[in-house]
């Protein structure tokens, strides 16, 4: 079961620190960030990715789900 | 509409805008704007505050075209590519308050973050004072921030009040253009010029205006930020953003270079104070309000024009900002710090500090 992160409505760098924290907390988990805006979604997607994590990404009407696992 | 792929939030597309910003900023310097000022969003903005009648400090007073560029042009990418978005509601009156402050720190050591890389890349050894009290300013907000700090969720808001900003900077751009400078006169219909000094020295109406109007595009397109490029390297050790400021410097530094616009030293450099503890600390008070805020003052700009309401009350924190410290004497000239400065840069972190403080822990 990925840990959800609800990033929406907070301003840099708040969605990748939260999604950085918990990726800390647990190593090798899987998590669903949710971001809604372009530029939340650029910088959780390249921090996950730096991080050895794969993306995928589904927008869900003006916010975005990006699904991160190893 | 959304975009598949945006190749300017690459790393390449970065550093590409880097470069471009830093060829304008010296092309603007070039063409009439002020020594190691070819762009610098608190010194523009405080010449925009002078040219409202906001303050009467008769050298500083010019509307900026640059500004309303950048707005603008943000707020045309934004909708070209489906990425305008009207939001806000995230501490208002917190943001208004460190836009003010971020004005304050920032006019004691004379410039924003854009301005260090454009004295910098004018030999202006009194910027790595300022540069080292950013980089300070900002490490201090990444502390608050591993402490959970957050000025709470923004909401989305009704389409048009996104639109509320850049109306205004509209606003302002038709005033500009029915009220032209007049040659030899300091007020021209309601706006005020300046007939000596920094409000003086300008590159062409039109060719600011252009060159704010790329400078807003590529900047959302790349979300070019000089305080998230520090903030970045010192709280997750990603470089992306500082390489992008990197290359404005270097392509501000070679160019100034080539063109003989390279002057290294610490006296006699341009706009400048040679006080370097007043260099740092205003600094340091400058880049902890932009970090608590989430963005540099031309980040803030550019987000304001996506819709950002937020940013937008920033920006305003700015504008009246530089107008206080021009009232209150906090502001310095080129002779050092003004009569209360010290006062201006102590008190404004100190209200950066409390704000961090209070909101640690809150909506994340």
């Amino acid at each position: 079961m990925a840990e959800l992160i609800d990033a929406r409505g907070l301003s840099c760098p708040q969605p990748v620190l939260l999604f950085l924290t918990a990726a800390k907390k647990t190593p090798g988990g899987s998590f669903t960030v949710l971001v809604d805006n372009e530029a939340s979604r650029e910088n959780v997607t390249r921090a996950a990715r730096n991080g050895g994590f794969t993306v995928d990404v589904t927008e869900d009407g003006a916010d975005f789900r990006l699904d991160i696992r190893k | 509409m959304k975009t598949g792929s945006n190749f300017f939030s690459t790393t390449a597309g970065v550093v590409c805008t880097g470069l471009v910003l830093g060829a304008l900023a010296i092309l603007l310097q070039r063409m009439g704007n002020p020594g190691n000022m070819g762009i610098c969003v608190a010194c523009f903005n405080r010449d925009i505050a002078g040219a409202i009648g906001l303050h009467r400090a008769a050298i500083v007073q010019y509307l900026r075209p640059e500004i309303l560029g950048m707005v603008l042009g943000a707020l045309g990418a934004s909708l070209l590519c489906g990425e305008y978005r009207a939001r806000g509601g995230s501490s208002p009156i917190i943001r208004l308050l460190l836009g003010m402050v971020a004005a304050i720190g920032a006019l004691v050591f004379l410039g924003c973050p854009w301005r260090v890389i454009m004295r910098l890349a004018g030999g202006d050894a009194n910027a790595l004072f300022g540069l080292a009290g950013l980089i300070v300013g900002v490490g201090i907000g990444t502390l608050f921030f591993r402490q959970g700090f957050s000025l709470g969720r923004s909401q989305s808001q009704g389409k048009v009040s996104g639109l509320i900003l850049p109306g205004i900077m509209m606003a302002l751009l038709a005033l500009l253009l029915l009220n032209p400078q007049v040659e030899g006169q300091d007020k021209s219909g309601v706006l005020f010029y300046s007939l000596k000094g920094p409000g003086a020295a300008h590159a062409p109406v039109l060719l600011s205006l252009a060159a704010g109007l790329v400078v807003g595009v590529l900047a959302q397109r790349s979300r070019f930020c000089t305080m998230g490029a520090i903030r970045d390297v010192l709280l997750f050790r990603q470089w992306h953003l500082a390489l992008g400021v990197l290359a404005m410097l270097a392509c501000a530094l070679l160019l100034n270079a080539a063109l003989g616009g390279f002057h290294p030293g610490m006296e006699g450099q341009p706009i400048a104070h040679t006080d370097s503890l007043w260099n740092f600390l205003g600094m340091v008070t400058a880049g902890l309000a932009f970090a608590l805020a989430g963005g540099c003052p031309g980040r803030q700009l550019f987000m304001a024009g996506e819709g950002d309401n937020d940013a937008a009350v920033f920006v305003v924190g700015l504008i009246l900002g530089a107008a206080v410290a021009h009232n209150f004497g906090f502001a310095s000239s080129a002779t050092g710090i003004g009569p209360n400065g010290m006062l201006g840069a102590l008190g404004g972190l100190a209200v950066c500090l409390i704000i961090g403080f209070f909101n640690c822990k809150r909506g994340a």
